[in-house]
């Protein structure tokens, strides 16, 4: 264990590090029963901190907003056209792609547990999974994202999503504008994980 | 069942607090805890549901008070434990009982790849044609099973339309507790905040859930 300081993001307290000394026992034992695989583990450690997070998303966005052709069979057929970008180490769950407009705002939660497309956007964050967010997202969604700075205008329809069954969403934000000389690498910088879970717009350059 | 899990509408948590430059993991124990869970699962003795219902089950307090990794911890020990692949001994002495037998892990380093590029599905055929079709009025059920559902409290009795109409999927209420997948016609649900809230939510603000045939009755 290279870390002693954890933290209790729900509450703030310490976690005594007799967990991480559990999770050692329990792993040791697994390990010493023949029922995992250490290299495997360490595969999949690694696979979660180098090669799966929101990059993979903000791939599909810029895509998205430089190929309308793509956009479109994006919105139409979400599993297949992220299937194309073809990312390395990425699950492929059914994938739904909702597109924010100047009059709808897109929001997803899993209120039942912590649903949300590690493919494209990588493990969730703690806020995402954390039972102020899961309660409130659905009942308060303007005083949530008033939370994380965005305030909309009583004119958007504000649609949240409750990822109750084995869809994974993924919101297309706007494009911003003064972006049109940008190419895709460069558009794909701007678009943040916030932005496409829909707590966020994504800000100009 | 009616659990502490069943966030949705729910006051007193507080504000929601991001954390800038969130790392992957916070501590390297919560990736070992990731893994082992992705690699027990090829054990096949749960599924998702079954996995995600151990979690549920967890005690109201643990369940509140325990970060995301902590609830994975230990409903991964115990169901390690309800099935027979460690002892209560094993676990309190860290080590094999002298006469286990060693395993052959079912998945290997090698297998990493291959499991992280697998399309996932639960849609699956059947020959029954869906009962409701886009626009129709629906009203989500008032069920109180006390084993795995995934129709949250906060929409049961209320009216909704129907969006969308996504094929039929493994059911998570038999699934959770069954060898059966009893896959049946998937919806998205629309339902007006004020449907659900009343009248103090905002007119035109909508919520939709994805639920299952049997959730719904005509409005």
């Amino acid at each position: 264990m290279t870390h002693d300081h954890d933290h209790h993001h729900d509450h703030g307290q310490d976690i005594p590090s007799a967990t991480a000394l559990r999770v050692k026992a329990l792993e040791s034992l697994l390990v010493e029963k023949g029922l995992v695989d250490p290299a495997a583990l360490d595969a999949i450690v690694d696979a979660y901190e180098t090669k799966v997070g929101p990059r993979n998303g903000a791939r599909v966005v810029a895509r998205a907003w430089s190929d309308p052709a793509y956009k479109a069979r994006l919105l139409e057929d979400a599993t297949a056209a992220i299937s194309e970008i073809g990312f390395v180490g990425s699950e492929r769950p059914h994938m739904i792609v909702l597109e924010n407009t100047p009059e709808v705002h897109n929001l997803v939660v899993c209120t039942l547990c912590s649903c949300y497309p590690w493919p494209v956007l990588g493990l969730p964050p703690v806020w995402y999974k954390s039972t102020a967010y899961r309660s409130r997202a659905v009942i308060d969604p303007r005083g949530v994202l008033n939370e994380f700075g965005l305030t909309l205008d009583d004119a958007f329809s504000v649609r949240v999503w409750d990822s109750t069954a084995e869809l994974r969403y993924l919101v297309l934000p706007e494009r911003p504008p003064g972006t049109d000389h940008l190419d895709e690498d460069a558009l794909a910088d701007l678009v943040s994980r916030d932005s496409m879970i829909g707590v966020a717009k994504v800000a100009a350059p | 069942m009616n659990g502490v899990h069943d966030l949705g509408g729910m006051h007193g948590f507080g504000p929601v607090r991001p954390e800038t430059n969130e790392p992957v993991f916070h501590a390297a124990w919560e990736g070992r805890v990731l893994a082992m869970n992705r690699l027990m699962a090829g054990w096949k003795l749960w599924n998702i549901d079954s996995g995600r219902h151990s979690i549920e089950r967890l005690p109201p307090p643990d369940y509140l008070g325990w970060t995301y990794y902590e609830k994975w911890l230990q409903a991964l020990t115990n169901r390690s434990l309800a099935h027979g692949l460690i002892t209560a001994e094993e676990l309190a002495s860290g080590h094999k009982a002298p006469d286990a037998p060693v395993a052959t892990p079912p998945l290997t380093a090698g297998d990493i790849g291959t499991i992280l590029a697998a399309k996932i599905s639960y849609e699956r055929a059947i020959p029954d044609q869906p009962r409701f079709a886009a626009g129709d009025a629906v009203r989500a059920r008032n069920i109180n099973p006390e084993g795995h559902t995934r129709l949250p409290r906060y929409v049961r009795g209320r009216t909704g339309t129907i969006l969308r109409d996504h094929g039929a999927h493994v059911f998570p209420d038999v699934h959770a507790h069954a060898a059966s997948e009893a896959p049946q016609t998937l919806y998205t649900v629309g339902f007006t905040a004020r449907e659900l809230w009343g009248e103090g939510a905002k007119e035109g603000d909508i919520v939709y859930l994805d639920l299952w045939e049997s959730y719904l009755d005509v409005a």
